[in-house]
């Protein structure tokens, strides 16, 4: 940490996050004159999906979509009036734009932007069943993590389970630098394939998407991975050694079981409304997705003016959706600090617009075919859902009983959330099970009241705010 | 102690307002009067000050008409078992108040040629070794301290539940998400209403913290209350190293180590309070000049990591002392609000008091300074 006094800089936009819809944010905007500041606490761009493109020793397995992404972050790299801050987490931000950011070195830098576009993307959604927390057991994300930017390829005995399509990308990648799975356990309910199917119009507008995704299981079934769908029950046990040994499950009316060394778990993404929450901005429940999302207009625009959200961060459309989604944010705000006018923000938004609504298309389909059932979202008494605190699901059904009506009020009492992690890994598993117990829907039981900083800093840190005081 | 009441049973006394003051006052007009009460609560029990404080129990340093009372709360924190059947995360511990310069020192020595003057023995001064014994980290520059030994911390969350349980056990009723917007006298009735509908009973205690003013005002009461947003932060976990709970002399802090590791840093520094929604604004300036303090003062928590910052809505009188007495303009109303920044210790005996008054018009506590009288 240092010592020293916080700096103040301004700007016109602050981007926070740099996946694709905060690099195709930050160049429209650069483009339209604005000079941009674009924070990632990463240390290079590309976001979740093309994290480390433009270095990756792995890059050119990773696929075309890779491609597709590296030439987004050479635009974005090259593109003059970014200051790009990478290393640079934001921990702090205002409803007047006050942002307060934390270099690699612990240098505390207090931004003042006229306008941000919060383009923070997505996050696992939390996977709780029996044994989800012992050692050996990490999400597929991570893992993917792990492999995009240092290629550390996994041990032997590696098994996927849960849902969605990240699931069978990161077994693919996996064979890719020679790994082959030991199983993927799938746990998409069966209902959901009818269900999904009402949806087949979008569906042939995401042909492409589709497409991309037969061919992946296709290569697995090529590869003799095997593959399991329709289980139930999940159940991870530990080994002699106390780290994961095998996953069991229900499957066709019997009690199955597969041994491991590594099980990578995974159902879907969903947004990342930490900052969003913090700033009491208004969210709805997203039933189709079973996810919380911050009430957005159509150019991104939140409840309070100047500050937007683009990508998956506002509700999952994935990579390319994100990127026209930044787009018009930048439009948006352009328009907003006067550099356009309304006729030509319109103008300019027609491209954008359609590519996303032709990108957005499939999502109903996607959506209702990785929809979790309740038993993958509701756990059994016995699980962990806050790992920070240890809170355990049945805990939580406790203070129910005893007349906590809501996640605020479990968490005054029994600390979940309360970690360090602030409730990120356990936010969505309690409001869903406190919405069980009370027979209620999730959207009436609410969420955390999320509060700064977003991420921990140390006293010393933040100390070197106090001589910019107001 | 009496026996709960059928439910059918119309409430003797409204209570408005579900924190600490509420839900003892309504806990103390079953227990101690037998009446029954309707607690009324705008959002849930707890929601505010009462909740989410620093669960300081303290009769280390408080303004003097304040001190027959705070030791008199003391005494009920130290057997909330036998009373309400719950500890309340209740756990002894020392409060000190380190000196860190003479003038420091001075100022504590004052204090307690006059804290000894009107026989009071709680504090007591502790010279920079003894001091030094207490808190081994402690920087260098402090001089000496004073302590109370017999203080302690809570849990806010547990202690407004336990007392509204006990409540409810006794016959109470409570209701959530209830605003009372307006009060009435109708003949020998209190009658009050809000977007939930109307409630009446006899007796009418108004126990509604940072929002009381809005109601003395209806009965031609109006007071100078403040809302504010003291702020507080808790760290990591991180190895026991600090037992009492530390405060400064001309500098503000609160500062205390919990047993799982993680430590509260507060000290009255305000973030911005909107009463109407119900809602605060953290200012991180105001948390810096805090942790500032801390560093000076424990120069091992330079790099302890920062998990989280909160406020809550207090409500403020000019003169730092509760609004807690009969109203002078209206019969059977009762006031116990605005306790201004230290109201948390004081749940205990402020509920007792207000349910007295209610039953009886009457404690044996000095409440003279409180009144609201002193506004008008
Ligand atoms: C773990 C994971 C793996 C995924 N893998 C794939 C994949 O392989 N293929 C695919 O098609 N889709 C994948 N997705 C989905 C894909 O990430 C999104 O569809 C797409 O990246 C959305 O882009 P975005 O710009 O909205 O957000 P992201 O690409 O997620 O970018 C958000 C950026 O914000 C930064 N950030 C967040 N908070 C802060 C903060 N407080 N301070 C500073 N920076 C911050 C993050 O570091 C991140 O770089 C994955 C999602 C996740 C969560
Ligand atoms: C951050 C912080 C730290 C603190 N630290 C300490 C400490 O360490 N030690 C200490 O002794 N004190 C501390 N205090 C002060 C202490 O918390 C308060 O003085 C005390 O809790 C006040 O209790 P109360 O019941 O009067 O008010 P509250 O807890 O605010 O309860 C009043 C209730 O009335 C409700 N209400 C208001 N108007 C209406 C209406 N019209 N209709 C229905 N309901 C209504 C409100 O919703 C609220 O729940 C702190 C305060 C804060 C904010």
């Amino acid at each position: 940490m240092t010592d020293g006094m916080a700096r103040v800089e301004t700007c016109d936009l602050a981007v926070i996050g740099t996946g694709p819809a905060g690099m195709a944010a930050a160049v429209a905007a650069a483009e339209l004159g604005l000079s941009v500041v674009a924070v990632d606490e990463q240390s290079v761009p590309g976001g979740q999906i093309y994290r480390n493109v433009l270095a990756s020793p792995v890059a050119a397995r990773l696929g075309p979509d890779y491609g597709h992404g590296a030439a987004l972050a050479a635009a974005f790299d090259a593109a003059e009036g970014i200051s790009r801050r990478y290393g640079t987490t934001v921990w702090t931000l205002s409803a007047d734009g006050e942002i307060g950011l934390r270099g690699e070195r612990g240098d505390i830098v207090l931004l003042r932007a006229k306008a941000v576009i919060l383009a923070t993307g997505a996050l696992e959604r939390p996977m709780p069943f029996p044994g989800w927390t012992l050692p050996g057991v990490m999400t597929a994300g991570s893992a993917q993590i792990l492999l995009k930017s240092a290629a550390v390829v996994p041990a032997d005995g590696v098994v996927l389970t849960g849902s969605g399509p990240l699931l069978y990308l990161v077994a693919a990648q996996l064979l890719d630098i020679g790994v082959r799975p030991g199983a993927i356990v799938e746990t998409t309910p069966g209902a959901n394939y009818r269900a999904a199917a009402r949806h087949w119009r979008g569906a042939a507008h995401g042909a492409a998407t589709l497409l991309k995704g037969l061919k992946l299981i296709a290569r697995l079934r090529v590869a003799r991975v095997p593959m399991v769908s329709g289980a139930t029950g999940l159940s991870a046990e530990a080994g002699a050694d106390g780290a994961v040994a095998r996953l069991k499950y229900h499957c066709g009316g019997r009690e199955r079981s597969v041994a491991c060394s590594l099980l990578l778990v995974h159902q879907g993404v969903v947004p990342n409304v930490q900052i969003s929450r913090s700033l009491d901005l208004p969210h709805d429940w997203d039933a189709a997705q079973r996810c919380w999302r911050p009430r957005l207009g159509e150019w991104g625009d939140t409840a309070l003016p100047g500050i937007f959200v683009a990508g998956d961060g506002g509700g999952i459309g994935g990579a390319l959706a994100a990127e026209e989604q930044g787009r018009l944010a930048a439009l948006a705000a352009a328009c907003r600090l006067g550099r356009i006018d309304e006729q030509e923000r319109n103008r300019r938004a027609d491209a954008p617009r359609r590519a996303l609504a032709h990108h957005l298309a499939v999502r109903p389909f996607l959506d209702a075919l990785y929809r979790p059932g309740d038993d993958a979202v509701v756990p059994a008494d016995e699980v962990v859902v806050c790992r920070c605190e240890e809170v355990t699901a049945g805990e939580i059904r406790r203070c129910v009983v005893d007349g906590c009506v809501g996640p605020n009020q479990v968490k005054s009492f029994i600390r979940s959330g309360m970690g360090p992690c602030q409730g990120r890994m356990c936010g969505l598993t309690v409001s869903e099970i406190i919405a069980a117990a009370r027979g209620m829907p999730v959207a009436d039981v609410g969420y955390y009241r999320l509060r700064q900083p977003l991420k921990p800093i140390t006293l010393g840190e933040l100390a070197q705010l106090e001589e910019v005081a107001q | 102690m009496s026996t709960p009441f059928p439910a059918s049973r119309r409430p003797d006394a409204i209570v408005v307002g579900g924190g600490l003051h509420g839900s003892s006052t309504a806990f103390h007009l079953a227990a101690r009067h037998g009446l029954k009460a309707l607690l009324l609560e705008q959002t849930y029990p707890g929601r505010h000050a009462s909740g989410v404080n620093a669960g300081g129990v303290r009769t280390l340093g408080r303004i003097l008409p304040e001190i027959p009372l705070s030791l008199a709360s003391m005494e009920i924190w130290h057997r909330l078992p036998e009373l309400i059947g719950d500890d309340c995360g209740f756990v002894h511990s020392a409060q000190v108040k380190v000196a860190e310069s003479e003038a420091d020192m001075e100022t504590l020595r004052a204090r307690d040629v006059e804290l000894r003057a009107l026989g009071y023995t709680h504090e007591k001064l502790l010279d920079a070794e003894t001091l030094r014994e207490l808190l081994p980290a402690v920087s260098r520059h402090v001089v000496g301290g004073a302590v109370a030994e017999n203080d302690g911390c809570a849990i806010p969350f547990r202690a407004v539940t336990g007392f509204r349980r006990a409540a409810e056990r006794l016959g109470a009723e409570v209701r959530s998400n209830w605003r009372v917007e307006r009060i009435e006298r109708t003949g020998e009735m209190w009658r009050v209403s809000g977007p939930a509908g109307t409630a009446e009973a006899p007796l009418l205690a108004i126990c509604a913290g940072a929002w009381g003013d809005k109601i003395s005002a209806q009965v031609g009461e109006p007071v100078p209350l403040n809302p504010e947003a003291p702020m507080l932060l808790i760290t990591e976990r991180i190895t026991p190293f600090l037992a009492p709970v530390v405060g400064t002399t001309s500098r503000r802090l609160s500062f205390k180590q919990y047993p799982n590791g993680t430590v509260l840093i507060g000290g009255g520094y305000r973030g911005i309070a909107d009463r109407d929604s119900e809602r605060t604004i953290l200012k991180f300036s105001g948390l810096a000049t805090n942790v500032r303090v801390v560093c000076e003062l424990f120069p091992l928590m330079k790099t302890v990591r920062i998990v989280r910052a909160w406020s809550g809505i207090e409500g403020v009188m000019p003169d730092a002392i509760p609004v807690l007495g009969p109203s002078l303009k209206a019969p059977d109303l009762v006031y116990g609000f605005g306790y201004s920044s230290h109201g948390f210790q004081m749940g205990p005996i402020g509920g007792r008091i207000v349910a007295d008054l209610v039953a009886t018009g009457k404690t044996n506590l000095p409440i003279e300074a409180f009144s609201i009288g002193r506004f008008a």
